[in-house]
C-alpha cells in the first residue's frame, strides 16, 4: 500500500517537473511578445510558440484531471488564456489595417447605413424647415433656437450690412489654425455623442439631428429676410457639404444601433446589437476623418475664400467626392 | 474562510471558451468591483496626463515667446486633449494585451464574446459608448445650476445613471459599450508558477506518518482550503487551522511540533491520497462526501457553512 502511495505522488510530481520548463519558456515568449515589438521574437521563437501553447493546453487538461493543486491549475489556465489570445489574435499590421479601412471597410460601412442616412438627413431637413418657418413668422424664435454664444452679432436686430460682414470677415478670430482645430474637436465630440446616444433606442440621436437642422433653418430665415440667402449658402456649404454629411452619418450610425436593438430581425437582440455596433463604429472613424476635413475647410477655406461662386464650387466638389467614394459600385476582391 | 475558498461560487462568473484544440479555458468574468477599480485607475491616469500635458504646453508656450507660438500651442493642446480623451482606451485595448493600464493592474482583459479575435471596430464601438456612460453623467454633475433647472439636471443625472450602472443589471456584467461591441471583460491575471507544496522531503514525510483513517477525514475542498492557508503563510491562521485538524483527526500534539511543518506534511499526504483516488476515478469533493451519492456539483453552499 505504501509503495503505491509513493508512486502516485511521484507521478503527479514528475508531471510537473517534466513540463515546467516548457511553461516557463512559453511565459517568457509571451512576456516578450506582449511587451510590444514582434521584432523581440526570432523566427524560431515564433515557430516555437504555437507548439508550446498546445503543449501547455494539454498540460492543463491533464492537470485538471490529475492534480488537486489549485495554484497550478490556475497558473496553467492563465497561461493558456494568454497564449490563446496571442496565437489566435490579430496579425495584420497597422499599415495593412489602414489600407483595408480606406479601400474597403469605410465605404462598405457607410453603404450599410444608407437607410438610416436618408432618415437622418430627412430629420435635419425637417428641423431646418420647421425652424425656418418659425423664425420667419416670429423672429423671437431665433434666440430660442440659437445659443447666445454661437449667435454673437448675428441676431435679428442686426442690420443687413452687419450680417454681410459676418459672412466674409469673421471677427475676433485670433488664428485660423486654432479656429479650425476647435471646430474639428467640437464637432467630432458632438458626432461621437450622437453615435453613443443611439443606444437609447436612437431617440436622442434623432432629436439631436432635428436640432442641428433647426439651427441651420433659423440662420437661413434671418439671412434670407435680409436678402442674403445666396451668400449664406456659400458661407454654410463650403464646409457644410462635408460637415453636415458627416453629422448625418454619425446620426445614421446612432440610429442604426437604436433600430437594430428595437428590431433585431432574425438574429437575437444581442447579436444584432453587436453587428450594428461594429458597422457603426467603423463608420464613426470615417466620420471623425470627414470632420477633420470639414474643420480645415471651415477654418481656412472659408476665411480665405470670400467669393460666393468659388465657395459653392468647392461645396459641390466635396459632396460629389464623398458620394463617389462611398456609393460608387466597385469591384470587390479578397474575402468579404 | 469562504472568501478564500477555491470553490466559492465560481460557476456563476465562469464562462466557457473552447479553443480550436478542444480545451475549455473557463474564463472568469470580471466583477463589477474589479471593473470599477480598473476604471478609476484609468481615469486618474487620464486626468493626470491631461493636466501634465497642459502644464508642459503652457511652459513651452511661455518659454518660446515667438510670435506664432501661442497659436501653435493652442492647436496642439486642442488636438491632444481630443485624442487623449477619445483614444486613450481605444489605443490600449487595440494592443496585444487588450487592456488599458488600469485593467492590467487589476488583471483584466477585453475579450470578444464569441471567443474570436478582438477586432478594432469592436474596441472603437465599446469605447465610444463611454461618451454617454461616463462623460454625460459627469457633465450633468458639473453643469448643475448653469442656466438649467435643478430638477431637469437631476432627471438627466438619473437617466445617465442607468448607463453608468448598466453592468450591475445583467449577469454578464456588460456595459452598454460591451453590448454593441460584442465583448466582455474577463479576469485573467498574470500568475507566477508557485512552489509545489506537495514536494516535501522524505525525512519530513517520515516524521509525520498519518494513518489511512486520519487522511480519510477530509476531501478536496478542505485540501484546497489548506493549500490557500499554506500559501498565504499567515502564522495565526495556520496555528488555528493546525489545531482544528489535530482535533479532528486525533493527532497527538507535542509542543515542539511546528504548525507549518505539520500542515505541509498533512497537505502532501492528503493530496497524494486524493490524487491517487482521482487516477482511479474516485473523487471526494469534501468531508461530507462518502462516495454513496452521485455528485451534483452545485452543493457549494453546504461546504461554505462548514
Amino acid at each position: 500500500m505504501e509503495r503505491v502511495a509513493d508512486q502516485a505522488l511521484f507521478s503527479s510530481r514528475t508531471f510537473r517537473a517534466e513540463r515546467e520548463n516548457d511553461w516557463l519558456q512559453l511565459e517568457e515568449l509571451l512576456r516578450r511578445a506582449e511587451a510590444g515589438s514582434v521584432g523581440g521574437l526570432s523566427d524560431e521563437d515564433l515557430l516555437e510558440l504555437p507548439v508550446l501553447y498546445r503543449s501547455a493546453l494539454s498540460s492543463l487538461s491533464v492537470a485538471r484531471e490529475t492534480s488537486l493543486d489549485m495554484a497550478l491549475v490556475s497558473y496553467l489556465e492563465g497561461l493558456c488564456t494568454r497564449a490563446y489570445f496571442f496565437v489566435y489574435g490579430v496579425r495584420t499590421s497597422f499599415g495593412e489595417r489602414m489600407a483595408n479601412f480606406f479601400a474597403r471597410d469605410w465605404p462598405r460601412s457607410i453603404r450599410a447605413l444608407w437607410r438610416e442616412t436618408l432618415i437622418a438627413l430627412a430629420l435635419i431637413v425637417a428641423g431646418a424647415i420647421a425652424a425656418y418657418l418659425l423664425v420667419s413668422n416670429d423672429p423671437n424664435w431665433y434666440n430660442a433656437i440659437i445659443p447666445q454664444e454661437l449667435a454673437a452679432e448675428r441676431n435679428p436686430a442686426a442690420t443687413t450690412e452687419q450680417l454681410r460682414q459676418t459672412l466674409y470677415h469673421d471677427q475676433g478670430r485670433s488664428g485660423l489654425g486654432v479656429f479650425a482645430t476647435y471646430l474639428f474637436t467640437h464637432n467630432a465630440q458632438v458626432s461621437i455623442f450622437a453615435f453613443a446616444l443611439g443606444f437609447a433606442f436612437g431617440v436622442p440621436t434623432a432629436l439631436l439631428m432635428v436640432y442641428n437642422g433647426a439651427m441651420i433653418g433659423a440662420f437661413s430665415a434671418l439671412f434670407v429676410s435680409h436678402g442674403l440667402g445666396f451668400e449664406l449658402g456659400g458661407w454654410l456649404l463650403i464646409h457644410g457639404s462635408t460637415e453636415l454629411f458627416a453629422i448625418g452619418l454619425a446620426g445614421a450610425a446612432g440610429l442604426h444601433i437604436g433600430t437594430k436593438i428595437i428590431f433585431p430581425g432574425m438574429e437575437t437582440r444581442l447579436a444584432a446589437a453587436r453587428r450594428a455596433g461594429r458597422t457603426a463604429a467603423t463608420a464613426m472613424i470615417g466620420v471623425v476623418l470627414m470632420l477633420l476635413v470639414a474643420g480645415l475647410l471651415e477654418g481656412f477655406g472659408r476665411q480665405l475664400i470670400v467669393d460666393d461662386i468659388t465657395r459653392y464650387a468647392i461645396a459641390a466638389m466635396m459632396f460629389a467626392f464623398w458620394c463617389a467614394y462611398f456609393y460608387l459600385p466597385r469591384a470587390t476582391y479578397g474575402d468579404s | 474562510m469562504a472568501t478564500a475558498s477555491p470553490f466559492a461560487d465560481t460557476t456563476r462568473s465562469q464562462r466557457t471558451l473552447i479553443t480550436p484544440e478542444g480545451v475549455d479555458l473557463r474564463l472568469k468574468l470580471a466583477t463589477a468591483g474589479q471593473r470599477a477599480g480598473a476604471f478609476l485607475v484609468d481615469f486618474v491616469i487620464l486626468i493626470g496626463s491631461l493636466i501634465l500635458f497642459t502644464i508642459i504646453l503652457v511652459a513651452a508656450g511661455v518659454g518660446t515667446l515667438a510670435a506664432n507660438s501661442g497659436e501653435f500651442v493652442a492647436v496642439i493642446w486642442l488636438l491632444g486633449f481630443f485624442l487623449v480623451r477619445n483614444f486613450y482606451f481605444i489605443a490600449f485595448e487595440i494592443g496585444r494585451r487588450s487592456a488599458t493600464p488600469g485593467k492590467r493592474i487589476v488583471g483584466l482583459r477585453v475579450v470578444a464574446r464569441d471567443g474570436g479575435r478582438l477586432t478594432a471596430d469592436a474596441v472603437i464601438a465599446r469605447n465610444m459608448m463611454r461618451e454617454i456612460e461616463v462623460f454625460l453623467p459627469l457633465s450633468f454633475l458639473f453643469s448643475g445650476g448653469e442656466g438649467v433647472d435643478g430638477a431637469i439636471t437631476l432627471i438627466g443625472l438619473l437617466w445617465a445613471a442607468i448607463f453608468l450602472f448598466f453592468p450591475l443589471l445583467n449577469k454578464d456584467r456588460l456595459r452598454a459599450g460591451d453590448i454593441i461591441a460584442g465583448t466582455w471583460v474577463v479576469y485573467a491575471p498574470r500568475r507566477a508558477l508557485e512552489a509545489d507544496l506537495s514536494s516535501v522531503s522524505e525525512e519530513h514525510r517520515a516524521a509525520y506518518a498519518f494513518t489511512d483513517e486520519q487522511l480519510g477525514a477530509y476531501g478536496e475542498y478542505e485540501l484546497q482550503t489548506l493549500e490557500s492557508v499554506l500559501r498565504a503563510s499567515n502564522y495565526d491562521t495556520q496555528a488555528a487551522v493546525a489545531a482544528t485538524i489535530r482535533g479532528k483527526i486525533g493527532w497527538a500534539w507535542n509542543e515542539h511540533e511546528n504548525d507549518h511543518d505539520f500542515l505541509s506534511a498533512y497537505y502532501a499526504a492528503l493530496g497524494a491520497r486524493l490524487e491517487r483516488g482521482m487516477l482511479f476515478g474516485k473523487r471526494r469533493r469534501d468531508k461530507f462526501d462518502r462516495g454513496d451519492e452521485p455528485d451534483t456539483g452545485n452543493d457549494w453552499r453546504r461546504r461554505i457553512d462548514s
